[in-house]
């Protein structure tokens, strides 16, 4: 179903519209089939204009068992259309997703509209000659289904084609048995005309430029990667396996001509401490995880914030405490990243906000890790990671540079703790290897210019601001926050991370109804933005949807003295737009009322 | 042969390069300052250049190695050492990379990472003191701590069996297992010779008398009126002999080791084992007369084998990559897949 639905993207994607996707599946590897545990969706919606989200309520629902029915039905927008392969609602699957009736049958989707056809056997006539198991011919439904979307959406089927070529090249017979079943959808949609008519969606209005779908984490590997090759150091890459995080793991591991290294240690904490090992000795040093990862992490990130060593830490946010909802999304991780250490260990914190976004702040985490000799903790979540949205590519030339305090001699005794830049608040990073400046770091508290073991109680206060200044600078290299849409108004959307699409679309939709609501989205959690508390004070409210129980609006509370409205959602699922939109309306009306 | 032993360092080093200006720190009569001069004596002759040495600890006493190392040093947090080693490493294989660790650091908090450095044979050199107990943290039962061991933990004795740190190293496919003692002075400096000549990942366990906590752990090897009784001094290709004027011996009676006397006119020589240290089975045996009253204490190389590092197969592929593939395009990566363009 994911294979399906990444193909149905592309296409999409060459065919010039613009489109956010939502891939579902569950934790579980083989889940039972037919069972409601093992349903396993592709969400997207595309579009001329410039889409944000998966969209809330999609049009169209393609269901290849009842299993599938009974999970996604309950999103179909009313009136919407249902493409059913009747075929698999037979009485043990009905039984298995707990419908007491034939729901193809009884009258109970009357306010859809529903296609239903029997998929499996017309992808086997397509097929029949061909000799192949019934096993192979079941695999091709999909394929059939596929088919059968790219004529309602008058879609070219040649990228799949293409695809099905590359992906099954030593075995003809699949090969030929997807492409068939493929075109045996399309024809049958076509001479049938089942639906009544097929739409042609029209080219988005999008920048000109050269473009490829991307996903999250993969544009994170991309933006890792980039920032090695501009920066002229060595990635090193060092991971553990764990959803939805993996991933990036694996494409990094595709780019070993870069002279990139990747490690897959034996557990998350070796898996950081490598990589500050690799930040000792000259490295881009990078790792990434989940939630439950970074807490396993956040001994270590204490030692590299203490060691004043470069190194970026990604979190792809999964929903729920301990094992919690693997697959699903949340952003419930954004105080672990703040405080999940012990004593006073600060880090920066990055969000990115869309899976294009996923490629940028993976290129800005390095930069200020490297820059200013400081961990910096990426937040994406599982939404972000595996969505996929197209990508305006960009130059390399337009990525900013990134410098390094990388030493190879000093003028007199060197001091390995000597603040050399004040700008950056960086030490100088003497490389392992290097004559005449052999020095010991370590976790004891360290005198603030020779690095030597120091229980001094001056020092150490001394070193405890230093720490967090080295925080506090970064403020003076990034980005001031800038509003969409007006810079004062009634109300401010004020949101981090994945949410990014769901605000914004809400919040074009209420402005086009003449609201004074504006759109703030930070990238740049810690240090927030310099000018953020102005932002803030220009509106009346400031409304902050969370995918968790209100960490970012506490914050805000907290640290500009605003009585921000906390709007949560905790279900392992991105906020609709519409959801937003009438939390909007509600708090504008509130407002007006009060 | 390490990757970069070729560079030799052209103007001699002596102790006093390896001696930082610290202070250092440990209980007067500590086990440690003799493991600490024997490093710092041995390093000028290894003709290595002082910059490329890094040594990496945990935490417990023996970590606070590398503060007195005028080398590269990193002292990190409890039981990761090997980890961040790792780490350097394979960012750096041209460095000579020392792990100092204890029994409670490299065997307890620290054992996963012990065993997966040992699996994937970087060429790291570890140094694990083994003092039987917990000393920084004065006075609590370790996992190499004899069961029954009253501290202040036990009060009523451990009901803990320790760990066998040489038969560990065996299980966990290390290709270099040894054994030395603090207090054995030449033997130290050799074992440590042999650890950085070997190319993979050195397993170096040294006796270490805590005199605080746990003192005469090991008078059995370490008194001079037992000690002949008590050490078996392995050599390579050498028959197994110990004991005073070498009169006993390890032989075989059927499946098992034995204690032969050559001295009661019904045994030779030639029934004492040879030591071959390329021989797992060997190994295994001696390792395991480590809790064994009736055998001797095996000191000296156990075990070595050479294959191949982990770091040196890392940039192999590397370099593989780079053949097939060109050296990395960025604009290239960032246009793979499907694009197209928007006017
Ligand atoms: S407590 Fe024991 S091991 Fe630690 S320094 Fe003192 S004597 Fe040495």
């Amino acid at each position: 179903m994911q294979l399906t639905g990444s193909q149905f993207t592309e296409t999409t994607g060459i065919v010039g519209n613009d489109l956010a996707t939502l891939p579902d599946y569950p934790a579980e590897i083989r889940a039972p089939a037919g069972s409601l545990a093992g349903v396993s969706s592709y969400q997207i919606q595309f579009g001329r204009e410039d889409i944000q989200t998966p969209g809330d309520q999609p049009d169209v629902l393609v269901v290849m068992n009842p299993a599938a029915l009974k999970v996604n039905l309950p999103e179909l927008r009313p009136n919407g259309i249902i493409i059913a392969n009747k075929a698999t609602f037979n009485k043990r699957n009905l039984q298995l997703a707990g419908w007491d009736t034939n729901p193809l049958e009884d009258e109970s989707l009357g306010e859809y509209t529903l296609v239903s056809i029997d998929m499996t056997m017309l992808a086997e006539k397509a097929l029949e000659d061909l000799g192949l198991s019934s096993k192979v011919m079941a695999r091709s439904t999909n394929m059939f289904a596929l088919g059968l979307l790219y004529w309602l959406y008058d879609r070219p089927m040649d990228s799949t084609f293409n695809f099905i070529e590359t992906k099954f090249k030593s075995r003809p017979e699949i090969v030929e048995a997807n492409k068939r079943a493929l075109q045996a959808g399309y024809n049958y949609g076509r001479t049938t005309r089942l639906i009544s008519t097929s739409y042609t969606v029209a080219k988005a209005t999008l920048p000109s430029g050269t473009y490829r779908n991307i996903m999250g984490n993969h544009a994170i590997a991309l933006g890792l990667v980039a920032a090695g090759h501009k920066s002229g150091l060595r990635l090193v890459y060092a991971g553990y396996p764990i959803t939805p995080a993996s991933d990036i793991l694996h494409m990094v591991s595709n780019y070993k001509n870069f002279g990139v290294i990747t490690f897959q240690a034996e557990d998350e904490i070796a898996a950081v401490t490598s990589a500050i090992g690799a930040a000792f000795a000259g490295a881009l040093a990078v790792t990434g995880t989940s939630g439950p990862g970074m807490a396993l992490k956040s001994e270590a990130i204490g030692l590299a914030v203490s060691a004043e060593l470069p190194l970026v830490l990604i979190n792809v946010q999964r929903a729920g405490p301990s094992t919690g909802m693997p697959t699903k999304t949340e952003q419930a991780d954004l105080f672990q990243a703040f405080y999940g250490r012990n004593s006073e260990t600060p880090t920066v914190v990055l969000a990115a906000a869309t899976p294009v976004d996923c490629f940028t702040m993976a290129y800005e985490a390095c930069r200020i890790a490297i820059q200013h000799m400081v961990p910096v903790i990426l937040l994406s979540d599982s939404y972000l990671g595996n969505g996929s949205e197209p990508w305006l590519l960009p130059g390399m030339e337009d990525l900013p540079p990134i410098t390094n305090s990388q030493i190879t001699s000093v003028n007199g005794e060197f001091q390995p703790f000597e603040i050399t830049d004040p700008a950056t608040m960086a030490r100088s990073w003497a490389i392992p290897g290097t004559p005449e400046l052999e020095h010991r770091i370590g976790g004891l508290e360290k005198d603030a210019v020779t690095g030597n073991v120091s229980y001094d109680a001056e020092n150490h206060e001394r070193m405890v601001h230093r720490r967090q200044k080295k925080v506090d600078v970064v403020a003076d290299h990034i980005p001031l926050a800038a509003t969409f849409g007006d810079e004062k108004g009634d109300l401010l959307v004020l949101g981090w991370g994945s949410t990014h699409g769901a605000i914004r679309s809400a919040v074009e939709r209420v402005r086009g109804e003449g609201h004074a609501v504006s759109h703030l989205h930070l990238r740049h959690l810690n240090p927030f933005p310099k000018n953020l508390g102005d932002v803030l004070v220009r509106f009346r409210r400031v409304l902050v949807p969370e995918l968790n129980l209100g960490q970012l609006g506490r914050m805000i509370r907290s640290e500009f003295l605003i009585d921000t409205i906390l709007f949560n959602k905790v279900k392992g699922k991105p906020f609709l737009a519409s959801e937003i939109e009438a939390k909007i309306f509600e708090v504008l009306k509130e407002t007006k009322d009060a | 042969m390490p990757r970069s032993e070729e560079a030799t360092v052209t103007q001699a080093l002596t102790r006093k390069d390896f001696t930082s200006d610290q202070t250092v720190r440990w209980c007067p009569g500590c086990g440690d300052y003799s493991i600490l001069a024997q490093v710092q004596k041995t390093f000028p002759e290894l003709g290595r250049k002082k910059e490329e040495f890094v040594f990496v600890s945990g935490i417990g006493c023996s970590s606070r190695f590398p503060y007195y190392m005028n080398t590269y040093g990193f002292h990190t947090i409890h039981g990761r050492a090997p980890a961040v080693a790792t780490g350097i490493k394979i960012a750096n294989p041209d460095l000579s990379v020392w792990v100092v660790t204890g029994d409670g650091d490299g065997l307890s908090i620290g054992g996963n990472h012990l065993i997966h450095l040992l699996r994937r044979n970087l060429d790291i050199n570890i140094l694990l003191f083994n003092n039987r107990i917990y000393g920084l943290t004065k006075g609590q039962y370790s996992p190499t701590s004899e069961f029954g061991k009253v501290t202040k933990s036990t009060p009523l004795g451990s009901i803990d069996w320790p760990f066998n740190p040489p038969s560990l190293a065996l299980g966990a496919a290390a290709t270099f297992i040894a054994r030395s003692v603090d207090v054995e002075g030449q033997h130290l400096q050799d074992i440590i010779k042999a650890a950085y000549h070997h190319h993979g990942t050195s397993f170096l366990e040294i006796y270490q008398n805590c005199i605080i906590f746990n003192d005469n752990a090991f008078a059995d090897v370490t008194e001079k009126d037992t000690k002949v009784e008590h050490q078996l001094l392995l050599e390579h290709g050498q028959p197994m002999l110990f004991g005073k004027d070498k009169s006993k011996g390890i032989g075989m009676d059927g499946h098992h080791p034995v204690v032969i006397d050559l001295t009661d006119g019904k045994h030779s020589i030639d029934e004492i084992l040879l030591h071959d240290k390329t021989d797992r089975m060997t190994a295994l045996m001696l390792s395991e007369m480590t809790y064994r009253p009736e055998f001797p204490v095996p000191l000296g190389i156990f075990y070595e084998i050479e294959i191949n590092t982990y770091e040196d197969l890392i940039h192999e592929q590397i370099e593989r990559a780079v053949e097939k593939m060109g050296p990395g395009d960025m604009e290239a990566i960032l246009h793979a897949g499907h694009t197209w363009k928007v006017k």
